[in-house]
């Protein structure tokens, strides 16, 4: 089965690879298992995992809450070492935290005392690059991101919007390989979660980084994500994979797009017959 | 003049207006409750003859020390126990145990090892500083929140990085509410310093001097003095704590 709809796009889709290979780290997971003790019982949060995610790719991962998604993502960064399987960031076995991967968590994570831009630098504390190569470094992140005028202002001062893009800004300014993203809009109001879908798709897309989106709105799984894993509690495990799209071009209302998030629905246990709203699903997938 | 002033200055003036009208219509005797006028004339000769000037000096400089001494030791090992689990364990329990000591406890013993002249008083005031610092900069350290920690962690944070970046900055304000303390109890301690140990030079010396020559009206004004030293403490360390947690007003 093609997901290529188009000789022209084909050819879109060829050029954004070959610029994207150029960054981003391969990421494999093979029969990955995690177990947390609870009150001397061992819990499996984890069962099982294995997928690999090519140079470049943008993967969505989409599960109710507690099917163990953001514990994955802490294996991944290195933040927990401890569980079965193997994982590998472009060929090496994850031991601890490397500059080569970055995370954004679903709170921004801002140092209070710190204006914006010392947040972005932060992150560029051990980097071997002179003084001034940081702050051109730093001042280019936050132009990417749109904050040129945000720069000195402290987190208290900026919204919530505004602040997790200075948090995207802080994971993108070390140049990782591996980009971790744990429900990064999770606490944005809707506006501005659709309005940072699009730069966050314009910004991976353009940087060419390996990046992974743990999301519970599938839509926005679909919507970001070249493959969607859908993932199922009790323990954690993988249900499917789904194949979206090479591209990154899209559009919210392609009914491929709507045809594929139906599915993944589906697969969670909400019938696409019953689907009226984002708000409506998103409910429904966090009582699951 | 501001509502707030009056009624803050409401119950002063009345207490001193009591007290003037008790000690002149003989209810008490004027020896042990010296009218308003008389402690005027002990603050005027005091000033003139330069004595308030060397005991504030002499009791400032004193206090100041056994500040810096205390309050250093305190904060650092504070931080250092904060940062760990393990030093938490180690030694919290026994920093929670020496708190319970009222802090005057320890005069007998300290004057056994440093004497009671000027060593023994700056161990003493640098005791007094020491158990509000350690105890705050611990537990501002220890509070900082798990997300920074593994922030730190993600961000790939090597040697001080955490300090310097998240755990200082973070626990800024409780430090600072423990040097502030530590402030007003290492005023304590000078004076408590002064009247237990051997006389020095300084309030406390002075205040000795009015007790044993019977001149209450020299100690009520010297009083007055501690009141307002311990007030200028206070206001001081307030503005300070404003300007370095700016970001906390933005």
């Amino acid at each position: 089965m093609s997901y290529f709809r188009s000789v022209s796009q084909m050819d879109d889709v060829m050029a954004e690879l070959s610029i994207a290979r150029k960054k981003g780290h391969e990421l494999s997971l093979a029969r990955v298992g995690k177990e947390f003790g609870v009150a001397d019982r061992a819990v499996t949060v984890l069962s099982d995992i294995g997928f690999d995610v090519r140079p470049g790719e943008f993967l969505s991962i989409v599960g109710a809450s507690g099917c163990g998604k953001s514990t994955l993502l802490r294996l991944i960064l290195g933040l927990d070492t401890v569980y079965d399987g193997e994982i590998r960031v472009g060929g090496e076995r994850v031991l601890r935290p490397g500059a080569d991967r970055a995370i954004v968590f679903q709170e921004h994570r801002l140092l209070p005392w710190l204006t914006a831009e010392a947040n972005v630098a932060v992150a560029l504390r051990r980097s071997p690059l002179s003084k001034a190569e940081r702050r051109e470094k730093v001042a280019g992140l936050l132009h990417l991101v749109g904050l040129d005028h945000a720069a000195q202002a402290y987190p208290a001062q900026l919204s919530g919007g505004m602040a997790q893009r200075v948090a995207i800004a802080r994971a993108l300014v070390s140049d990782p390989r591996l980009l971790l993203l744990d429900e990064p809009l999770g606490a944005l109001d809707a506006l501005t979660r659709l309005r940072l879908q699009d730069e966050l798709k314009r910004i991976v897309a353009d940087e060419g980084i390996t990046t992974v989106l743990v999301t519970h709105d599938v839509e926005e799984a679909v919507y970001l994500g070249n493959r969607v894993i859908v993932m199922q509690p009790n323990p954690g495990r993988i249900a499917e994979i789904v194949p979206i799209s090479e591209s990154y071009a899209r559009d919210r209302s392609d009914p491929f797009f709507i045809a594929r998030r139906d599915e993944i629905l589906t697969q969670l246990g909400v019938g696409h017959s019953t689907v009226k709203g984002l708000s409506e699903v998103e409910a429904r997938i966090d009582a699951a | 003049m501001s509502r707030s002033f009056v009624q803050a200055a409401l119950a002063p003036v009345i207490l001193l207006i009591l007290w003037e009208a008790a000690s002149h219509s003989g209810l008490v005797d004027p020896r042990f409750l010296p009218p308003l006028e008389q402690v005027w004339i002990a603050g005027r000769a005091e000033w003139a003859s330069g004595d308030l000037a060397a005991a504030i000096r002499a009791s400032l400089a004193r206090d100041i020390l056994g500040f810096i001494v205390g309050s250093t030791i305190g904060t650092v090992l504070g931080v250092v126990i904060g940062l760990s689990k393990t030093t938490q364990r180690l030694l919290g329990p026994m920093l929670v145990v020496h708190r319970q000591i009222a802090l005057f406890a320890w005069i007998p013993l300290l004057s056994a090892w440093f004497g009671g002249g000027e060593v023994g008083k700056i161990a003493f005031i640098a005791m007094a500083a020491f158990q509000p610092t350690v105890v705050n900069s611990w537990r501002g350290v220890a509070n900082i929140p798990q997300q920074y920690r593994e922030l730190s962690m993600a961000l790939a944070f090597r040697g001080l990085d955490f300090l310097t970046l998240i755990a200082l900055p973070g626990s800024l304000a409780e430090i600072f509410a423990g040097l502030r303390a530590a402030l007003i109890y290492a005023w304590m301690a000078t004076i408590g310093a002064e009247l237990l140990l051997d006389v020095a030079p300084g309030l406390g010396g002075r205040m000795d001097e009015g007790q044993h020559l019977f001149e209450m009206n020299l100690l009520v004004f010297y009083l007055i003095v501690l009141a307002i030293v311990g007030g200028l403490f206070t206001l001081a360390t307030g503005r300070l704590e404003t300007r370095l947690a700016r970001w906390r007003a933005a």
